[in-house]
């Protein structure tokens, strides 16, 4: 068997034990920071009615693709399905087109077109953001394909929760993928719940990085809210696939705090089991612990840290709301291209 | 009596093939199981299997023979103690035609058109080139390998595309030009492979996506709707999506139910996709090069009744006809017959009959069925103030349903008689043979409904 197992941690003081660098871990911090706090002004945002329709939040998990993405090189595409406002401020998408798309104005990513679900950036090789759980799988292998079929030596990242890892396309891909050996990664972020279902209700083998086993995909099992981990074991995975070896899983332990959308009340679980994970192995509690312990960053510098991202997520939020909704011309265009 | 070996038929639609290779001889003892010939279809080379013993006693159909009908005598077998006396008699007496009889739906396929070809010259088509006969599947065939040629961004994918040499033979030879990196086989997998297709596309390639039929991409359906026709509006214009999705679409031969839906309507429903349906050979290849060149998700319906049909394509370079312009096919002053794909050879029979009657009808080939070209029947409705919409499909929210709908918006006051719809009978299609004819349009039908529509009693 090919898939091996890496106990996850438990302390939140375990990134101690992985090798890093005060620049890379107070980016590290920098950009997951980022993400929390962009994800709980857009949850504020909802409450306010600015932003409507689904949007699922990514609280918890940010250091899942922090630590892949501080691992990919120029090139490389991501893409995922629909909790995904993470995953686009990781590839260094503007914060105010990001937000302004969750307000559904002219200048957010989308043009207002899409929403929380749709968002794509070509130039930051962001391949969406899509609805349909499992969908991106294919599309992300479909990006391997042409980076092999191109030779242009980029790697992709096809990002998908447990709950997509039961989707008969999955497997498909897993197949195709395995036998013209793609340079795709497929990267599982179990954070325990496909909205309400938990992980044991609805998977025979909750060990999810052993799926591909059948398809001779090698897994590994990650500790998800360890940024440095994560970081390990994408790098290792990304480099087999960028070596022509094919696909390998990645199974990222993480859980989301917030409910699976906004209009989730979250009854499937108790506040102990959030509140227990979240005082115990909050990614960013450990970083910046770590930060602390090394006399890489002091009390005062983290403060300024804290400031400096609040003021980027409030500009956001402010250029959110003060965009325009887009022009009712817009209505008709981007159906289809010119021949 | 000696026993009659016959062609067989390798395929639901064959109707006849090429004897190519004899491995008995006469005077060789056969037994049940032993290989006796080689038969070259249109589609593949299959070898013949004796399920009988004896003695090779005659051997009818020599090799090489082309156009054998299926069911004529190819052998004749001496049984267990027979000599050549049993031979007397001789085989002529066999039921080649039967199945024919048994089954009028299936249009011969050995006939290269239907029997009037009233092609009125094409504004695409330069008046002064030479025309060459081509069936639709090598037209299909040409056109990719043409585009291949020139851009090497293009590629196919699809099942038993490449070492099969496709299944249907729309892909034949590809492979052995263009190599496994592009003419590439997948598992039968249509929601995976049409994923990876459209993910491809996002990623800067221009993939051909072969169905081996319409009715398996219901299983992919997800990918062309959600991924392919809606990614460059919900993006905001960013994301490129040049894909090609095509194979066989509706109703072969006696292939029962779920190998024989029309998709027509269902695809041409989607904002974000192109449908083209083209029905003669030039239209297939022109269509098709501009499919493959078009920015933008086509979902491309071919038929395989019409595969083995010939017609006259323009032997030029660069021949491409424009999604989304309908052909007058022929001209007529009474009645407008709107149609595509196999029901445009319908329309084009029932005019013919309908101009016996005196009924003078315009036969339009709508071949792009998004975007759709309503002003080339807007502007025949016009003219001949009467309307018939013929389809091979199902009439609920149908092609024609979508026709006479626009047809009765914009042009009501032109029209003498409330539009008529042709469409197969409301029920999943049939295997037996007279409930799958009772079931698909036909040209009588197309006859009834001008007939109708211009008030002519019987």
């Amino acid at each position: 068997m090919a898939a091996k197992k890496k106990a996850p941690a438990k302390k939140k003081s375990a990134p101690k034990a992985l090798k890093t660098t005060k620049d890379e871990l107070l980016g590290y911090y920098k950009d997951m920071l980022l993400i929390r706090r962009f994800e709980e002004k857009a949850g504020q945002l909802y409450g306010m009615g600015l932003i409507a329709g689904f949007c699922h939040l990514y609280i918890g998990q940010e250091a899942v693709v922090t630590g892949i993405r501080g691992v990919m090189k120029e090139g490389d595409q991501m893409i995922t399905g629909y909790r995904d406002h993470g995953h686009m401020l990781a590839c260094g998408m503007e914060a105010r087109g990001v937000m302004a798309e969750l307000t559904g104005r002219e200048g957010g990513y989308s043009r207002g077109k899409g929403g929380s679900m749709h968002m794509f950036s070509t130039e930051k090789k962001f391949y969406g953001g899509h609805g349909i759980v499992g969908a991106q799988v294919p599309l992300g292998a479909g990006l391997g394909f042409a980076n092999k079929y191109l030779e242009n030596g980029a790697v992709s990242l096809a990002f998908f929760g447990d709950g997509a890892a039961n989707q008969g396309q999955v497997y498909e891909t897993f197949n195709m993928a395995k036998l013209w050996n793609l340079p795709v990664v497929f990267v599982i972020e179990n954070n325990e719940y496909a909205m309400g279902t938990s992980v044991k209700r609805a998977s025979a083998e909750t060990e999810l990085f052993k799926r591909g086993i059948s398809f001779e995909i090698e897994g590994l099992q990650v500790d998800g809210m360890n940024v440095l981990a994560v970081r390990d074991a994408a790098k290792k995975a990304i480099d087999h696939a960028r070596a022509g070896k094919g696909p390998m899983i990645l199974e990222m332990k993480t859980y989301r705090y917030r409910g699976h959308s906004m209009s989730d009340p979250a009854k499937y679980r108790t506040r102990d089991e959030v509140n227990d994970i979240r005082s115990a192995r909050d990614p960013i509690d450990a970083v910046k612990a770590r930060l602390e312990a090394e006399g890489w960053a002091n009390t005062d510098a983290l403060k300024a840290i804290d400031k400096e991202i609040k003021a980027v997520v409030n500009d956001s939020a402010e250029f959110a709301q003060t965009s325009p909704e887009p022009d009712p011309s817009e209505l008709y265009t981007d159906v289809l291209l010119e021949a | 009596m000696a026993i009659n070996i016959q062609m067989p038929a390798l395929s639901p639609t064959m109707e006849e093939g090429t004897l190519s290779k004899w491995l008995v001889k006469k005077g060789d003892s056969v037994t049940s199981g032993d290989i006796l010939a080689e038969i070259e279809t249109d589609k593949a080379t299959m070898e013949v299997e004796s399920i009988d013993e004896g003695i090779v006693g005659e051997i009818v159909v020599e090799e090489g023979a082309q156009n054998v009908k299926v069911g004529a005598v190819i052998l004749r077998l001496l049984e267990d103690g027979e000599d050549e006396s049993a031979l007397e008699g001789g085989s002529d007496d066999a039921p080649a035609a039967k199945a024919e009889e048994a089954a009028p739906a299936p249009e011969a396929k050995a006939e290269p058109a239907p029997k009037v070809k009233t092609v009125l010259s094409d504004p695409d088509i330069p008046t002064n080139i030479a025309m060459k006969e081509t069936t639709v599947r090598d037209a299909l065939r040409d056109a990719m390998a043409e585009e291949m040629r020139r851009d090497p961004a293009v590629f196919i994918m699809g099942e038993e595309v490449a070492e099969y040499q496709g299944a249907y033979k729309v892909t034949r030879e590809l492979l052995q030009e263009f190599g496994s990196q592009r003419v590439v086989d997948t598992p039968i997998t249509e929601h995976g492979f049409a994923g990876i297709g459209v993910g491809a596309a996002m990623g800067g390639l221009r993939p051909i996506v072969e169905f081996m039929t319409w009715n398996f991409a219901m299983q992919a359906i997800d990918h062309i709707i959600n991924s392919a026709a809606k990614t460059l509006y919900m993006s905001g214009g960013q994301m490129r999506c040049p894909i090609v999705f095509r194979g066989p679409n509706g109703a072969a031969s006696r292939v029962g139910a779920q190998h024989s839906h029309d998709y027509s309507s269902w695809y041409s429903n989607v904002p974000g996709l192109k449908v083209v349906a083209p029905y003669d050979a030039a239209d297939a290849k022109g269509l098709l090069k501009a499919a493959i060149r078009d920015p933008n998700p086509v979902v491309f319906l071919e038929h395989e009744l019409l595969y083995g049909e010939s017609f006259d394509v323009p032997d030029m370079d660069d021949f491409l006809i424009p999604i989304g312009k309908a052909k007058v096919r022929r001209e007529g002053a009474d009645v407008t017959l709107v149609t595509h794909s196999r029901m445009v050879g319908r329309c084009l029979d029932a005019a013919e009959t309908l101009a016996e009657q005196g009924i003078d009808a315009e036969v339009i080939d709508l071949r792009t069925l998004r975007p759709l070209d309503t002003d080339t029947v807007i502007e025949s409705v016009k003219k001949t103030n009467r309307l018939v919409c013929a389809e091979e499909g199902w009439g609920q929210s149908g092609i024609g349903a979508e026709i006479a709908a626009r047809v009765v918006a914009e042009a009501f006051d032109y029209l003498d008689a409330p539009p008529a719809r042709v469409f197969q009978k409301d029920v999943p299609l049939p295997y037996a043979a007279n409930l799958e004819a009772l079931s698909l349009p036909n040209a009588n039908d197309v006859v009834e409904a001008a007939k109708k529509v211009c008030y002519v009693e019987e």
